[in-house]
């Protein structure tokens, strides 16, 4: 939690978040590899100049004054980059994939970042709310809005099933036990013949108030934008509530109890605080957050089979959460971004995918062990307002 | 001397052992209700494990312990919090990375209101709530160190260890327990800095009238200037008991930590 002094400049941090936009639409246009690559050198050179100046620690003086004209401001420019490539199916695929990973990550932060429960089973916890999908679409006809609930539910009381072993195991033994989770989830699906095998299912589209949002949007003959509009409008909203939740969390007497428990479990059960209790209360809500991601993502994807969450998937869900900066949303946010477009992009590196993770990860720790955006301290009261 | 009047916390015959060690052996101890009583013996004498074992991080094998007229005999600490008891720790345990707000806040537990709907959707009553503990804080900690109050918005990494020590028995004593168990205070400071602390700590016992206190400490000008009463402690077993003055001459005590001639 850096605490560097730093002066807050509304004008400064509004161009940063300007400039981010512009980048992003560059970024996610650019046709060729060698736009690509020097758009990437010149976004290395920016970050390397921003620290000079101290950008960074501007910017947190800023949002911890004007939160929230600054989370209106990113709101603003996360719907302009939507509008700019409303007809470009790719692009907004990619913006939707990116909040739908930033959503689950959000989840996995409050397990490990808040409460320290490690889980590499996030990936499984995806997959339970995308088949929770594809069941309730097929053999029921719930509105969509309840199947994504019901996805979260299903993944949160799944997940208590784990909740014994992982509170009677600590440290490496609790991953293991997420890890052989993960792992029997995959091979469970493969082998069973109800939930479609190794092909899957088929997951219905989403919709709300009659709209159908697998159909393209068109104006009379003029204009027509793409269906993955609806889907990116709807991740961001629920990207938004994601977020306020896990802020008021963290900025509650139940964030500094999760928290505390994480540091120091026996300082903690010295002063009454129930440490079974709230490792469960964060797992269980984060595999909720985790499920709802799920949910919609299979409902945009259209399909769902058990090879997209193998525990390769669930590494990539905790190296976000490792590069964004551990306990904090802001930093997942960016990180899931980061994570998600950069290989669609970059094609030549979508084969080294996985290698390419691992060395984050590696130099993440070594370098910069909170993370690109380190936690700040908490504030239990939104921007500006003191005690 | 009439002892058994006023107890506070009542310890009788507590046994603890750690295979074939004996830790805890058959241990009385009775503390009376608003005394400083002095807890001394050689290293590895059984100290901390009291500690411990009343404060229900380890169970005992024998024996029972009473506080306030409750039974507490294998409570869990959460239990044992609830009913009074408060500590802090030889290694001084704080969550280094957060504010000293935060730190002192993990200590009122019991006093915070801790529901779902009340912490996610109460936001103005929450807010209420957080103005009415920060200022509390403020208050108490402003009696150990006037500066130190000023900053209770910075991380506890940042400070020296007599000032954790200070954030540390603040965070043990927000929430008016009825008894505070010093685990060695004095450990990792100067000589100076702990008569300091040791007179915020009887300045503020005067303010929260009827405060007990357990010290385990090896200073001893600590113990004399600090403690109305001593136990002392060797093998597991109370060897003596009385003022500092007849403890500090009796010969078992000499003994225990000088050996024998």
């Amino acid at each position: 939690m850096s605490n560097k002094i730093a002066s807050p400049s509304l004008p400064i941090s509004l161009a940063v978040i300007a400039l981010g936009t512009a980048f992003a639409i560059l970024f996610l246009g650019a046709e060729n590899e060698y736009l690509i690559g020097s758009l990437l050198v010149f976004v290395t050179l920016a970050v390397v100049a921003s620290s000079k100046f101290n950008i960074l620690n501007r910017m947190y003086a800023t949002f911890a004054v004007h939160e929230v004209l600054m989370q209106a401001a990113i709101v603003v420019a996360t719907l302009l980059l939507v509008a700019w490539f409303y007809d470009d199916h790719f692009s907004l695929l990619m913006i939707t994939a990116a909040m739908v990973y930033a959503i689950a990550a959000i989840g996995l932060n409050i397990q490990f970042g808040y409460a320290g429960v490690l889980n590499f089973a996030g990936a499984a916890f995806l997959g339970i709310g995308c088949y929770t999908s594809a069941v309730l679409g097929q053999y029921t006809n719930l509105p969509s809005m309840l199947i994504l609930c019901l996805g979260g539910l299903v993944a949160a009381v799944i997940g208590t099933i784990l909740i014994l072993p992982v509170l009677r195991t600590s440290g490496h033994y609790a991953a293991l036990v997420t890890i052989a989770f993960s792992i029997l989830f995959k091979t469970f699906l493969e082998v069973n013949d109800v939930l479609g095998g190794p092909q899957g299912l088929n997951v219905k589209p989403t919709v709300l108030f009659g709209w159908n949002f697998n159909t393209n949007i068109e104006i009379r003959d003029e204009f027509e934008a793409s269906f993955y509009l609806c889907y990116a409008l709807l991740a961001l909203f629920l990207l938004a509530l994601a977020f306020i939740f896990t802020r008021r969390l963290e900025r509650s007497w139940i964030g500094l109890s999760m928290d505390s428990i994480r540091l120091d479990e026996t300082a903690s059960a010295c002063y009454g605080l129930n440490i079974a209790l709230w490792k469960s209360v964060a797992f269980t809500f984060g595999n909720f957050l985790i499920g709802v991601a799920g949910a919609m993502y299979g409902q945009m994807l259209g399909y769902v089979a058990p090879s997209n969450f193998t525990f390769g998937d669930s590494l990539i869900l905790v190296s976000i959460v490792l590069l964004g900066g551990i306990g904090n949303p802001w930093g997942v946010i960016t990180a899931a971004s980061i994570v998600i477009l950069l290989p669609e992009k970059f094609q030549i590196i979508q084969e080294y995918r996985f290698l390419l993770y691992g060395i984050v990860v590696i130099f993440i720790l070594l370098y910069r062990p909170k993370g690109l955006l380190p936690r700040q301290l908490r504030n239990y009261l939104p921007g500006g307002m003191k005690a | 001397m009439n002892r058994s009047s006023d107890l506070l916390l009542d310890c009788q015959g507590l046994t603890r052992h750690f295979g074939g060690l004996v830790a805890l052996d058959g241990l009385d101890l009775q503390v009376r209700e608003g005394e400083i009583l002095g807890l001394i013996g050689p290293n590895g004498s059984g100290k901390t494990t009291m500690f411990n074992v009343v404060t229900g991080i380890y169970g005992a094998h024998g024996g029972r312990v009473e506080f306030d007229g409750n039974d507490l005999t294998n409570a869990t600490a959460q239990q044992v919090y609830r009913s009074g008891i408060v500590r802090t720790f030889q290694r001084s345990r704080m969550c280094l990375e957060l504010s000293v707000f935060d730190n002192i806040m993990v200590g009122n537990h019991r006093r915070l209101n801790h529901g779902l709907w009340f912490n996610l959707f109460k936001r103005g009553a929450f807010a209420d709530q957080y103005k009415k503990n920060y200022a509390e804080a403020h208050e108490l900690i402003e009696i150990f160190d006037p500066p130190l109050a000023e900053r209770l918005d910075f991380p506890v990494d940042t400070f020296p260890m007599i000032d954790r020590r200070r954030i540390e028995i603040c965070r043990a004593l927000i929430s008016h327990p009825k008894l505070l168990l010093l685990d060695e205070p004095s450990a990792g400071m100067t000589h100076d800095e702990t008569m300091q602390l040791m007179d915020d700590i009887l300045t503020v016992r005067k303010r929260l009238s009827g405060l007990t206190i357990i010290i385990i400490e090896h200073e001893m000008g600590v113990i004399e200037r600090i403690t109305d009463h001593c136990v002392v402690l060797n093998f597991g077993r109370k060897i003596c008991e009385g003022t500092f003055k007849k403890v500090s001459t009796d010969s078992n005590v000499q003994e225990a930590y000088l050996g024998v001639e």
